[in-house]
């Protein structure tokens, strides 16, 4: 048995504990924000919040979630760096077809709660884990900027 | 006076849905137009060559509730492009709708009810701008009459203002969810009489969506992209993401050879992994595999990851001998074998003056021959689909480009009729031209069947999509040259050889198709006296499929990178020399060229247009300030290409860096798709082609040895990262205002931009890159 939180909600699992945090997540609780994309932590499609540390579920197993706290896509309205973040995406119309985006996010969230105004190196180097095919680049580190820069006229 | 209110409506209405379209108008209409369709054969073009044509009724597409609520259905597969948003956008417009009140539907696959629906050849916005605007107005004269009636005035005094229709002279107004249910109750106005609004009125049409969303502009509102909430929080529906209570997982073991079958398999080991439920035999299908499956063994299991499991524990024995010599196929090798046939002549495809003597008598002659590999298209969300079956109707779910053959192949494998099945078109998570092919579908309704209709979702994992997907043509082009002693090219011979996608359906042709060499081969329009193109043979040992741009792709890298070669064999400044090439604006039919496909459009209203060629040249050069000193081992290279009936010049400007990385400074991508309807997604497909051209320059690769795919992930298969996307990338859109007819835009960024980096490498460097991907070759 496996206890942890996802986004704030006490679960428990009493399947493999080898199971990927991903897979728990899509296919058990129907969090179906969390996407797939490559199973071997190489695209980011599936990252989410380990006690607020980016980790990709995908090579996360649920073992490893004992104890701690799991944030996904689902809860980032409600996280104020989160929000900013989706809203920046919003602004800038980062999203394509969306499929890889909601990791983008998770990712961008981290990165700003580390280092709330990066430049573009560190925006590369803490985003080059997350694949977009649509090659959605440009814009997101537009958007992580214009994050950065909200974040900043609030504090 | 039957007036046509505008071109594109002209244009679209051919003989066959004018009388379709006129079972309510005037029979001395229709009699003249049935004497003028016994008169001639006329050739169809555009959306009313595609099967099952254009829908333009209200009825169809627009539904307004008594609350004022207007949904619009949109038919078209979404894949990132936005058609959700921008054909929404043209309904709302015509319709005169508030876009805080519109939401949209999406249709399920029924090509009867809505037309064609196969969402490929960039085409979603040039073939239905006309028909959904037209809908949209029907609709909003629907209401006007609707008023008119309701108020006893005539109906031209009633007029349609945002969300409301007002009648000016009584300064009376009644909401759209006051008169829906009058409305609906009214015949459709007849298309000839249909009163389009003027490009002045238009509110939505030609103005930024996404971006800036709930930003105020004067009177106009840019309307917000209609998914962009769901996709940052999680909620948009892609097609794994469909779920019922009941519902089982799969994944697939399939023959690693192309055309390889199923002889044994032992699933012992798979049946003890916990969570297992058992697996079932999918038929194979052998050559040519078109959409069917290519067969193998599914694990069934209670979630996708004890599948996965189960299927690492199985123990199968592959009969390869069905598959011939694709079992014996090695891509290396295959590159020196169409490099071999690329030296003899090969079928000619257009042959201009006397290339004998061009090349000859020329004061020099330049040779070069380039590759590019195949590739898979790799979408971020690999192939996944959900079927189920229910009282003996089948029910699908599935991100698929290609509704219509979903529909019609899930039907045949499972033995129904195509009404029998629903096929749901969830959001897909990037097509790229591998949803196109719908084989997914087809396992999934082979899978639900075997478990008596229970719900099956069947997922491919990446190195499923990655050894398994329809795979981009492989690709040698050998161009000679010969120039006079000014540089002036004289003669131009190319020979490009690929497989053919015509291998998918038919025996193998190991010729490319009419609609493969239309694509940049057989059109290059170079004003050069000696032209002679061939098409030596190249046989396909794997799925050959569409891959965004297709046989634009290897054309443009060729022919771009030769044109750049021959500038400087000449001593020529690039961007000059090019210009010099194409020769003078003019109008290309390009039936003159022996191309009759022309991306289906008709070639008096799509013709290759010189001019426009030179303008996006001329606009990228500038922007990016072509010919300004830069430092050694920085430089700029250009390429332009038409295709998809639109035309994209692109420039780079890179820098070798320390230990051989190369850094890209800039690209400037200048467009013309003649009118916008929403210039800000085209500017983001511009964007994202370039990113995805950049990795097809420098990094992705799919190779075979043994007929097997050597690539299992993002590891091995390199697509570009953040690091890899330009420093600064400008995309310029030239012309919207233009009477030019509408173009493609998902595709027609992408073939300019391999070259491009290219010569721009070349420019930098001095290292001219024949063969990509680019990979090592900088620090080699």
């Amino acid at each position: 048995m496996s206890t942890f939180t996802v986004n704030g909600k006490t679960h428990r699992f009493d399947g493999d504990p080898q199971t990927p945090l991903l897979w728990y997540l899509r296919d058990v609780s129907r969090l179906t924000g969390t996407k797939y994309g490559c199973g071997m932590s190489l695209c980011g499609t599936c990252t989410v919040h380990l006690d607020g540390e980016p980790v990709r579920s995908c090579v996360t197993p649920v073992s490893q979630a004992e104890g701690k706290a799991v944030t996904t896509i689902e809860a980032m309205s409600e996280d104020a760096v989160g929000r900013r973040v989706q809203q920046a995406w919003l602004d800038l119309g980062v999203a394509q077809c969306g499929y890889c985006q909601a990791g983008q996010i998770m990712s961008a969230t981290a990165l700003l709660r580390d280092n709330p105004a990066p430049d573009d190196e560190q925006i590369n180097q803490a985003m080059s884990g997350n694949i977009c095919r649509c090659g959605t680049y440009a814009r997101i580190r537009q958007a992580i900027h214009r994050a950065a820069a909200t974040q900043e006229d609030e504090a | 006076m039957n007036t046509p209110v505008d071109d594109l409506l002209l244009a679209n209405v051919s003989r066959r849905h004018f009388l379709k379209g006129l079972a309510a108008g005037s029979a001395l209409v229709l009699a003249a137009r049935w004497d003028l369709a016994l008169g001639e054969e006329e050739k169809e073009y555009g959306a009313d060559a595609m099967p099952h044509g254009w829908v333009d009724d209200p009825n169809v597409f627009i539904r307004i509730d008594a609350d004022g609520t207007v949904t619009v259905t949109n038919h078209r597969a979404e894949m990132g492009q936005g058609i959700r948003t921008s054909l929404v956008m043209v309904a709302a417009d015509e319709l005169g709708a508030d876009w805080d009140r519109v939401r949209v539907e999406q249709a399920p696959a029924d090509q009867e009810k809505y037309g064609n629906q196969n969402t490929d050849g960039s085409r979603s916005m040039r073939h239905w701008f006309a028909p959904i605007r037209r809908a949209g107005a029907a609709a909003r004269m629907m209401l006007e009459r609707a008023a008119a009636e309701r108020w006893g005035v005539p109906a031209s005094e009633c007029h349609a203002r945002v969300h409301a229709v007002v009648h000016a002279a009584s300064g009376r107004e009644l909401g759209f969810g006051d008169l829906a249910a009058a409305a609906r109750e009214l015949s459709v106005p007849p298309r000839e009489r249909l009163e389009l609004k003027p490009q002045s009125e238009w509110r939505y049409i030609g103005e930024d969506a996404g971006p800036a969303y709930d930003v105020k502009r004067g009177s106009v509102v840019r309307p917000k992209a209609i998914d962009g909430e769901d996709i940052v929080t999680g909620q948009a529906v892609y097609g794994a993401d469909v779920a019922f209570e009941d519902m089982l997982y799969a994944v697939v073991a399939r023959p690693p050879v192309y055309g390889a079958m199923l002889r044994s398999v032992d699933d012992g080991e798979a049946l003890k992994v916990p969570g297992v439920l058992r697996t079932v035999e999918i038929d194979g299908t052998g050559q040519p595999a078109g959409f069917k499956p290519l067969g193998g063994v599914a694990v069934v299991a209670e979630n996708t990851w004890a599948a996965i499991q189960g299927r690492k524990a199985l123990k199968i024995d592959w009969n390869l001998e069905s598959a011939g010599d694709n079992a014996a196929y090695d891509s290396k090798a295959y590159r020196k074998q169409l490099q071999q046939t690329a030296r003899a002549p090969g079928k000619v495809i257009r042959d201009e003056g006397d290339i004998e003597s061009a090349l000859a008598d020329a004061a020099e002659r330049v040779s070069a021959t380039y590759y590019m590999p195949h590739m898979a298209q790799a979408p971020m969300e690999p192939p996944v689909a959900v079927a189920r079956i229910v009282n003996g109707r089948a029910e699908v779910w599935a991100p698929v480009q290609n509704p219509g053959a979903t529909r019609s192949g899930v039907a045949k494998r499972l033995g129904l009729e195509p009404e029998d099945v629903t096929v749901n078109v969830t959001l897909l998570g990037g097509g790229f031209g591998r949803k196109s092919k719908p084989d997914f579908a087809q396992e999934a309704a082979s899978l639900t069947k075997a478990f008596d209709g229970r719900p099956v979702r069947v997922q491919w994992t990446r190195d499923d999509d990655l050894h398994h997907t329809y795979f981009h043509a492989v690709s040698v082009d050998r161009l000679e040259a010969g120039l006079d002693a000014d540089g002036r090219a004289l003669g131009w011979r190319h020979r490009t050889l690929s497989p053919s996608i015509g291998s998918l359906f038919a025996p193998d042709p190991e010729h490319i198709a009419p609609f493969e060499l239309g694509q940049g081969f057989n059109t290059m329009p170079f004003d050069i006296p000696a032209i002679r193109l061939e098409n030596p043979e190249a046989p396909a040992h794997v799925r050959i499929g569409w891959f965004r741009s297709v046989y634009n792709l290897p054309h443009a890298f060729a022919i771009q990178s030769f044109a750049a070669e021959l500038a400087e064999a000449a001593g020529r400044d690039h961007r000059d020399y090019l210009l010099e090439l194409l020769g003078p604006s003019r109008e290309i039919d390009p039936r003159t060229f022996g191309d009759q496909w022309n991306y289906g459009e008709n070639p008096e209203r799509y013709p290759i247009d010189i001019g426009r060629m030179r303008a996006v040249i001329e606009k990228a050069t500038a922007e990016a300030g072509w010919g300004r000193d830069l430092p050694k081992g920085r430089g700029l290279g250009l390429a332009v290409h038409n295709s998809f009936v639109s035309y994209t010049a692109v420039v780079f400007d890179v820098e070798l860096g320390d230990g051989g990385g190369l850094i890209i400074h800039s690209a400037d991508i200048a467009f013309d798709c003649g009118p916008q309807v929403n210039p800000e997604r085209i500017r983001a497909q511009l964007e994202g082609a370039c990113v995805m051209g950049i990795g097809i320059a420098m990094q992705s690769e799919i190779t075979f040895s043994e007929g097997r795919v050597q690539q299992d992930n993002f590891h091995q298969y390199l697509v570009p990262r953040i690091d890899r996307a330009p420093r600064e990338t400008r995309v310029h859109l030239i012309n919207p205002d233009s009477e030019a007819a509408i173009g493609g835009v998902g595709e027609p960024g992408l073939p300019p931009v391999a070259p491009a980096l290219c010569n721009a490498i070349h420019a930098a460097t001095g290292r001219r890159i024949r063969r990509l991907p680019v990979g090592d070759q900088l620090s080699a």
